[in-house]
């Protein structure tokens, strides 16, 4: 039975490398770091002082009104939004904007609405929280204002599993066109949780790194001496359609979906299994679900975001599902550059690895000094070639519940 | 005691503040949700702001009767008294 094909016809971000797809790519390509010292007052006393934020100010980009009625992780999904729709060449084209959908994640919501709005209660009481509170902190509230921004009125979704919602976002939007409900599905994730409480909270519970060195150097995904994730803040957006649509419209396709797999460890509400078990299996379902063997997997886009048991255990994973080919494929970790995005970064690495495809570049991991020895992989600490002809490209994200998605994208 | 030139003027910073609206067309004449292009959520920050702004209370059934900036300014100079 032939299946819907659903291809990549435009990219949108703003990270903490830049506020768009080129000058992130640049970022990436350059190994620049994105982490830097939190300047705010508030930070003087959390264990953890580091951060990376974005590179541009959404309030810089976005009109000020609309921008205000936003939870800072819409906006950052907004500026995304724009860009992704821009360049799809949808903008202003006559589709059925019945058949146009959103995926849009967020690991954690609109946590700065809710947190500044009690500060108001608490401060000034009941009749200050503001009337748009709500609709500003609702999980779906980056989708829905993607959906009032295009017009999208299929499904508009919002999947939630922590650090992998961003990769099921993408997951999801390729099942709704495969199924027939829709021709386009804007997907992604956003994130925008640099804020003390759950700077604290992460931190609390051994989650962040410690590490008070040079903020630059303290993502070291693999590195000997990592010690914890840098939350991160930003969020990606991939404009997926299904490959019948991209063609009649004549739209430059960057690379298409061909499969996804999700599944569940049911071992620790936060720790991953040790072994990586739902992981492998995650894996090995978006492998079959995309119809590829391992030997065509040349790029890796690594979960790995700097924790001393999670980075080992994504290693096995790569092993127990590529085989011997694991060694082979060249891997990395953006995470060492953007910090981690949480709920956005499936979508930042997602529009990382079709990038790595279409330009046959992997970007580096940078602050690899001394590669732990439990950890046998081929990783890029260097821009790398990647060989010309077909070729795959896997995206991992595994998130706090036990939450494992891997996407397959494919050259075109 | 403020004059009612002085209300409007601090009510149209509050309603471009909130809604954008340029503050030349807050006039007293105008309607916020026919003319100014405020919603209903939008009328509530703006009668919040007011309350903060001029120190009086606005309650929410009295939102209802605010249709226009000078029904607005009129109710805050009453309410200063």
């Amino acid at each position: 039975m032939s299946r819907t094909r659903v291809v990549v016809t435009g990219m949108g971000t703003t990270s903490p490398l830049g506020g768009d797809v080129a000058s992130t790519w640049e970022g990436l390509l350059a190994g620049r770091s994105g982490v830097r010292a939190l300047t705010e007052e508030w930070a003087e006393d959390l264990p953890v002082k580091i951060a990376a934020r974005v590179a541009v100010e959404p309030t810089e980009v976005l009109e000020r009104v609309k921008a205000r009625r936003y939870d800072r992780s819409t906006q950052l999904a907004m500026v995304a939004a724009m860009e992704a729709w821009r360049d799809s060449g949808l903008e202003g084209a006559e589709i059925d904007h019945d058949r146009l959908g959103v995926a849009m994640a967020s690991g954690i919501g609109g946590v700065n609405t809710l947190l500044s709005n009690y500060d108001s209660l608490i401060e000034k009481g009941p009749r200050r929280v503001s009337p748009l509170a709500v609709p500003m902190l609702m999980p779906n509230a980056p989708a829905a204002n993607i959906s009032l921004y295009v017009g999208a009125r299929a499904a508009v979704n919002t999947p939630v599993s922590a650090c992998a919602s961003g990769n099921e976002a993408i997951s999801l939007a390729v099942d709704q066109i495969r199924l027939g409900r829709a021709d386009v599905v804007l997907a992604g994730g956003t994130e925008a949780a640099i804020h003390p409480l759950p700077m604290a909270a992460f931190a609390n519970m051994m989650a962040l790194s410690k590490n008070a060195g040079d903020p630059t150097t303290v993502s070291r995904p693999w590195d000997t001496g990592r010690d914890g994730f840098v939350l991160g803040e930003g969020a990606g957006v991939l404009v997926l359609e299904s490959e019948e649509h991209a063609k009649a419209r004549g739209a430059r396709i960057y690379a298409e979906v061909l499969g996804a797999g999700i599944t569940a460890d049911s071992h620790d509400i936060a720790q991953p299994d040790p072994a990586g078990r739902g992981g492998s299996r995650a894996i090995l379902r978006a492998l079959h679900e995309s119809d590829v063997d391992a030997e065509s997997i040349v790029h890796v886009n690594a979960h790995a975001t700097s924790t001393p048991k999670g980075d080992i255990a994504e290693g096995l994973m790569l092993h127990a599902t590529l085989g011997a080919h694991a060694s082979e494929v060249v891997v990395t970790s953006t995470k060492s550059m953007t910090g981690h995005l949480l709920g956005g970064a499936g979508a930042l690495e997602a529009i990382a690895t079709v990038l790595a495809l279409s330009h046959r570049t992997v970007p580096p991991t940078i602050n690899l000094d001394d590669l732990d020895p439990e950890v046998d992989l081929d990783i890029a600490t260097k821009p790398r070639d990647l060989p010309v002809g077909d070729a795959a490209a896997l995206n991992n994200s595994f998130g706090f519940g036990g939450a494992n998605v891997a996407v397959v994208f494919g050259s075109v | 005691m403020a004059t009612t030139e002085e209300i409007r003027a601090d009510l149209a910073e509050i309603t471009n503040e909130v809604a954008g609206t340029d503050t030349a067309h807050v006039q007293l004449d105008k309607s916020f949700i026919d003319d100014l292009d405020v919603d209903s959520l939008s009328m509530v920050e703006i009668v919040v702001a007011c309350e903060e702004k001029f120190g009086v209370t606005i309650p929410d059934e009295e939102v209802k009767n605010l249709k226009t900036v000078g029904d607005a300014v009129a109710y805050i100079e009453r309410a200063q008294g």
